[in-house]
């Protein structure tokens, strides 16, 4: 961990933890009142704000957790720095294609 | 109260093994006085290193039933309530022989996180005039009274995981000076401890505050300094 990644990762944190919250009250609202998988997909989809707010949390979860995950391939792994950090990308590559995938589905008309 | 100690000492270097030793046990005994009383009267071919004997020095430090402690001031009746000590080397520094490390690696980290004063003016210019209540002064006064033991660096997690890492200590002795009003060499200072092997791999476990003979806080500093660093490469004063 340097000094760039550090920044980033509390960065991303600091984006995440208001998303968390309202994120969790969305689910809170959606269980309160109800609503079906068609209900929520009504709201969702064709909506900017949504894809804006859920595509904003998967792209700072990716970047956040990748962080990480290099953090402890890096201090419990023999890997060399090359490879820990290439398995970073990879991984936060991943959680970026899995993530904007499932927005897509919910936000895509 | 037991009137005899089973006393386990590391004998050897980095292979070896612990031989048992029957000591007398007395009243305000520390664990220095043990290990003496062996070197003395058991075994005069124990190595083990000490010089005050009154916790100044930072000399004597030692594993201590599984932690690091400062040997002179530990006093056996603290540790031993059992009647047993097991007594190694320092974890984290490679072991010269029996009781002895090799402290050249923790202070060459000094060096790294340039733990040197850097001044600002010469012998020719007046005396500084420093504010003690000051909140930087503050903070620079909150580890001067590190003894350079290396107890908080045998203690760390984070030193045993990454090799690279500077450790407790020597971070300390970064943030005072990074606190230091006279001192002119913290660019230098915060590049020098923002790599990978720097503040930021510090988890904040606290065993070194923990265990710190001299009660320091060795992860605020370094918590201090994660917070300057980010804010100097956020300015662009250093580089990655």
């Amino acid at each position: 961990m340097n000094v760039r990644l550090y920044v980033w990762q509390r960065a991303t944190a600091a984006v995440m933890a208001p998303l968390v919250m309202l994120h969790i009250a969305v689910i809170f609202y959606a269980t309160r009142h109800d609503m079906s998988a068609a209900d929520i997909l009504g709201r969702t989809r064709g909506s900017i704000a949504w894809a804006a707010f859920y595509g904003l949390f998967v792209l700072a979860v990716s970047i956040h957790a990748s962080i990480g995950v290099r953090n402890v391939l890096s201090e419990w792994t023999p890997l060399n720095e090359r490879r820990v950090d290439a398995c970073a990308v990879f991984f936060g590559l991943v959680l970026v294609v899995l993530g904007l995938r499932a927005v897509a589905a919910v936000v895509l008309p | 109260m037991t009137t005899e100690l089973a006393v386990s000492l590391w004998r050897g270097a980095e292979q070896g093994r612990y031989e048992t030793y029957r000591v007398p046990q007395r009243s305000s005994q520390t664990v220095l006085d043990v290990v003496t009383f062996v070197q003395r009267h058991i075994d005069p071919t124990l190595s083990y290193r000490f010089a005050c004997r009154v916790g100044v020095c930072g000399s004597c430090a030692m594993t201590v039933n599984g932690k690091p402690r400062w040997t002179c001031r530990t006093h056996v009746a603290k540790v031993a309530g059992n009647g047993k000590l097991e007594i190694g080397p320092l974890e984290n520094l490679p072991v010269i022989k029996d009781l002895t490390t090799d402290m050249q690696p923790f202070f060459e980290k000094w060096q790294q996180a340039k733990g040197v004063f850097a001044p600002t003016q010469t012998r020719h210019d007046a005396i500084a005039q420093i504010k003690p209540d000051t909140p930087a002064r503050k903070a620079a006064d909150a580890a001067i009274e590190c003894i350079n033991c290396g107890v908080c660096y045998a203690a760390c997690d984070t030193v045993r995981w990454n090799g690279d890492y500077l450790g407790p200590a020597a971070l300390t002795r970064a943030w005072t000076l990074v606190n230091d009003e006279r001192d002119g060499g913290n660019i230098a200072r915060l590049q020098a401890i923002a790599g990978a092997g720097g503040c930021h791999a510090c988890h904040s476990h606290q065993s070194c505050h923990e265990l710190c003979p001299q009660a320091l806080n060795p992860t605020a500093a370094i918590a201090g300094l994660k917070r300057r660093t980010a804010a100097a490469y956020l300015k662009g004063e250093i580089k990655i």
